[in-house]
């Protein structure tokens, strides 16, 4: 009988708190004072940015880990993380670009917040580009280790940016400062996104690991018919 | 039975060279090997400074004849032709390295991987500073832009920063990218993003300079352009660029 992998229970749990964030930030929480009903996108866009930058984080992490000891499984949860930070970075631009809209009127600003955030999802998705030309495995888990490692310099620069330079994108708020009902769904599926990142990335870490075993042990060879 | 020493002769251990003394010299060879390989190529330096005119050109006939667009864009114009043309001789910089696996006889001789870097970034940046001198006239008369000689050595000194960013990691990319095929698609892929606040802050530094700075702000954009220069050469010379030409 299959073994019902770890990380399905995290997604289901991740799934679980997601459901239970959204129905308390869309029906319970209270509107915002002056952008209303349009700021409850919040409870998806802020834990999609945290989610994002945790998941470049851990590659950051694994990539290091990946280039001092070589070993397959840190370059197959590697490309978990970049895969999967790229899709809540995706995400992220698309639902600030929705909630940009309704706000500043715009889809888009050339704001510093977002363009180092689009910046961010250029440079891994470069880092995926450099995989797909490398044919060789171990060269492969070296090259997007090192692309990986200088690509997060923007990672601390997309946190920081809204203290360092004048920004139309808010700074960061502190929970002492905000309701304690929204405080509630946005901590929640913070740890909603988070717990289905890491069931997101530990699939697509063994989906990588089959691979590399298949390239290294090749294709199965092909029967030819007997001929007398 | 007389003792024997452990410690080399005094005469062998004063001879020995230091490690920094040994990347300062290996580093130096490395330059002076690029710089006289581009010197005996010098059809292909006319060529990089003819591509970055035609980029100027280009991005007139972008804008319209509109000459306070145009002025207001120079900076801009200027950083881009620089970022296109870096491409070009990075790319062809490794490729020198390629013909007849001469970066593998570097490595055995051995040359450190650090000094390797440094030696070719070095000769990258002074590469793309000697287009200064010849794009920035035809980019002043272009877009009538006027200038006091101190600002032309300001706007030389920010060129220099913009170069020195673009070629530490373009040196690291253009390392990897040119063992592989479509290496000239793939090497702007990876490096235009990464370089976006090198471009920023020489774009800013080099507009205060074009068209006057009365909040005293090119410093600070000065700054943080030297600071990503910092953070890039030392990162990719000194931790990265080993792993990325082991074979």
């Amino acid at each position: 009988m299959k073994k019902f992998a770890w990380e399905h229970w995290v997604g289901i749990l991740g799934l679980a708190l997601l459901f239970v964030g959204s129905y308390v930030g869309l029906v319970v929480a209270p509107p915002e004072r002056y952008m209303g009903d349009v700021q409850r996108i919040m409870y998806v866009h802020v834990p999609s940015a945290w989610t994002a930058m945790v998941c470049y984080t851990a590659a950051f992490v694994a990539a290091i880990v990946s280039l001092w000891t070589g070993r397959r499984r840190w370059d197959a949860a590697l490309v978990g993380m970049i895969e999967t930070g790229m899709v809540f970075n995706a995400l992220l631009l698309c639902q600030g670009s929705l909630w940009g809209r309704a706000t500043w009127g715009v889809w888009w600003d050339w704001d510093v917040r977002l363009t180092t955030s689009l910046v961010m999802l250029l440079l891994f998705t470069g880092v995926l580009a450099l995989r797909s030309f490398v044919e060789d495995a171990e060269q492969r888990a070296s090259w997007s280790a090192i692309a990986a490692i200088v690509s997060y310099v923007d990672v601390p620069l997309v946190y920081f940016c809204v203290r360092w330079w004048r920004s139309l994108h808010q700074v960061q708020s502190s929970p002492e400062t905000v309701d304690p009902l929204m405080v509630f769904p946005l901590r929640t599926n913070a740890i909603a996104l988070v717990l289905v990142a890491i069931w997101l990335i530990a699939r697509r870490a063994r989906l990588e690991l089959r691979r590399r075993q298949h390239e290294e042990v090749g294709e199965p060879e092909r029967r030819e018919p007997i001929h007398d | 039975m007389a003792e024997v020493s452990s410690m080399p002769p005094q005469d062998v251990r004063e001879s020995r060279p230091g490690l920094v003394r040994t990347l300062v010299t290996q580093t130096w060879t490395i330059l002076r090997k690029d710089l006289l390989l581009e010197w005996r190529g010098r059809s292909r330096m006319v060529s990089v400074v003819l591509f970055g005119t035609v980029t100027l050109v280009l991005f007139s006939f972008a804008v319209g004849p509109d000459s306070t667009a145009l002025r207001a864009g120079a900076a801009g114009f200027l950083v881009l032709a620089l970022l296109l043309s870096s491409t070009l001789s990075l790319s062809e910089s490794f490729r020198f390295e390629q013909e007849q696996r001469a970066l593998e006889g570097l490595l055995l001789l051995p040359v450190d991987a650090i000094a390797l870097f440094y030696g070719k970034a070095l000769a990258s940046t002074l590469f793309l500073c000697l287009l200064a001198p010849i794009l920035v006239p035809i980019a002043l008369v272009l877009y009538s832009v006027e200038m006091e000689p101190m600002a032309l050595a300001r706007l030389l000194l920010v060129w220099g920063l913009a170069a020195a960013g673009l070629t530490a990691p373009g040196t690291l990319y253009a390392a990897m990218t040119s063992r592989l095929r479509s290496q000239d698609v793939l090497l702007p892929i990876l490096l235009f993003p990464l370089v976006i606040p090198v471009l920023l802050g020489s774009v800013k530094a080099m507009a205060l300079i074009l068209l006057g700075d009365p909040m005293s702000q090119l410093w600070s954009w000065t700054l943080l352009l030297a600071t990503f220069d910092l953070v890039y050469w030392i990162l990719c010379g000194m931790l990265l660029f080993s792993h990325a030409i082991e074979e």
